[in-house]
């Protein structure tokens, strides 16, 4: 083992780790808003289930890479866009992953969320109903909390599967921990060891993270705990 | 098939050259072995012989030191060992002198150096680069730094796009880091396609990959830009790959090159195939 060459590998692997976890949060945000406005859309009495659903089934269907590729690639080829007030965000390979990253996964979120809501026990709303709530109150109070504690072992699958997903924003020149290894692996032919670096932090990322979650769920789920004397 | 009936001839080549080539010193006749899948350097034409720059340049060469050359084609993977087991005499195919080459096959004196230079956007503030054409050694640093200092004020907040890995992004890294925004790309093609979205306000590669980039859809609207540049990291262009024990062969070829290289047949050849001169500095 060539200890030096691992040392100064994790040293360039962890400049990229910023970059990394600002994709994941950032998209992660922005996506997990959109997932719940669509799983509510799904729900509500408005005509637009259709609407989501088409959303799901395209978002679902296709791969993350693809995406990608079409957003930054594809879009960037009309001169329409590249006219339009859109274009200062979308010309940046940044937003363009985001962008990618953030749509994807609301599609996965909407359906998590949309699961959660199902899983809400009819009486407790009717009882809310009966204690005169409704409407947005009746979901801030009720519905939601409880739903979102349904979803959260499922969603913090997709949060871990997020984490990984940014290593595809290589692809449109970021530079973040997979973007270095594929760098540092072009220049020095050795894989193994510059991929089980860049491993061992997705890898200590995602331990951070899911004890994060578990926390979570602790918190959300009271009733669970042990008595406490 | 195609493949086995084109190495059977080389096979065959290979067996009679064999016993001659280790001992007497009287060449006649070299095969010489290339992809033909790397235009316009070598290719297959429709009718499935083979032609590129190489091609005319290694007639021209053979008939300057009395040989009859043929050649045969050669996967890209497995070229040097074909070479060194005594399948073919030589190789002609785009080849970089390398130093990690050096190390199993010998080369003859350059025969083409693409020099490294920039692409941009006909209507880019870039189309007009100082020193544009100018070829500028890294080897010599006076020219160099003139350079650096000629270009900076253009350069200064620009965004450039390289492969990443290549000679030309070593040449950004080593000198102009800080200057202008780097990104590196995959493969060159999706630079080129950055630079046609806006993305990136120029490209760097070497003139021979922009020559077929420009005679692409859409490569109408860019251009060449800025120094030629050449020497240094960029390393010393592309030579004919022989095997070490041949130290006569390299004599002869290099001798032929060497005239047709001074009375500007290499010149003609690469103004024919890659619009560009991209003979190498004598």
């Amino acid at each position: 083992m060539d200890f030096a060459f691992l040392i100064d590998t994790m040293q360039k692997l962890l400049a990229g780790v910023p970059l990394t976890l600002e994709l994941t949060f950032v998209s992660v945000a922005i996506g997990a808003a959109l997932a719940v406005l669509l799983a509510v859309l799904r729900a509500s009495f408005l005509p637009c289930e259709w609407l989501v659903r088409a959303y799901v089934f395209v978002l679902r269907g296709t791969p993350l890479l693809l995406q990608i590729f079409l957003i930054y690639y594809g879009i960037g080829q009309f001169a329409e866009v590249r006219n339009s007030f859109l274009w200062p965000f979308l010309r940046q390979p940044y937003w363009c992953a985001i962008l990618a990253l953030s749509l994807n996964t609301a599609a996965y979120g909407a359906e998590i969320i949309r699961g959660g809501l199902l899983a809400v026990p009819q009486g407790a709303a009717e009882a809310a109903r009966v204690s005169g709530m409704s409407g947005f109150l009746l979901y801030r109070r009720i519905i939601l909390p409880l739903a979102i504690r349904q979803a959260l072992p499922a969603y913090g699958n997709e949060l871990v599967i997020m984490v990984k997903s940014t290593s595809l924003a290589s692809i449109v020149t970021l530079m973040e921990v997979s973007g270095i290894s594929y760098a540092i692996i072009s220049e020095t032919y050795r894989a193994l060891e510059v991929f089980l670096c860049a491993g061992s932090i997705y890898l200590v990322i995602n331990f951070l993270l899911t004890r994060a979650i578990a926390q979570a769920e602790a918190w959300l789920n009271p009733h669970l705990r042990p008595a406490t004397s | 098939m195609v493949k086995i009936s084109r190495l059977l001839p080389a096979l065959a080549v290979a067996v009679a050259l064999a016993v001659p080539a280790a001992q007497a010193k009287d060449w006649k006749k070299v095969v010489i072995a290339t992809e033909g899948a790397y235009a316009p350097y070598n290719m297959h034409a429709p009718d499935g012989k083979l032609i590129g720059f190489e091609i005319d340049l290694a007639l021209d060469v053979c008939k300057r030191v009395n040989l009859t050359c043929e050649f045969v084609a050669q996967d890209w993977n497995g070229i040097i060992p074909g070479l060194n087991a005594g399948k073919y005499d030589a190789i002609m195919s785009g080849m970089s002198i390398t130093a990690k080459r050096l190390e199993v096959i010998d080369f003859t004196r350059p025969y083409s150096n693409s020099p490294t230079t920039f692409a941009v956007m006909k209507e880019s503030p870039l189309a007009a680069m100082p020193d544009s054409g100018v070829r500028v050694s890294l080897d010599d640093k006076a020219a160099m730094d003139k350079a650096i200092k000629d270009l900076a004020p253009a350069l200064k907040g620009k965004v450039i796009g390289v492969q990443v890995s290549t000679i030309q992004a070593d040449l950004l890294n080593t000198y102009f880091k800080g200057v202008t925004e780097i990104r590196t790309y995959p493969t060159t093609e999706e630079h080129d396609l950055d630079l046609q979205a806006g993305r990136v306000d120029a490209a760097l590669a070497s003139t021979s990959y922009f020559a077929s980039t420009l005679s692409k859809p859409g490569g109408d609207q860019m251009k060449l830009s800025g120094p030629l540049f050449t020497g240094g990291l960029l390393g010393k262009g592309t030579g004919i790959g022989l095997r070490k024990s041949d130290a006569d062969l390299k004599a002869l070829l290099d001798k032929g090159l060497n005239e047709a290289l001074a009375d500007g047949t290499i010149k003609t050849l690469s103004l024919k195939w890659f619009k560009v001169d991209i003979s190498p500095p004598s």
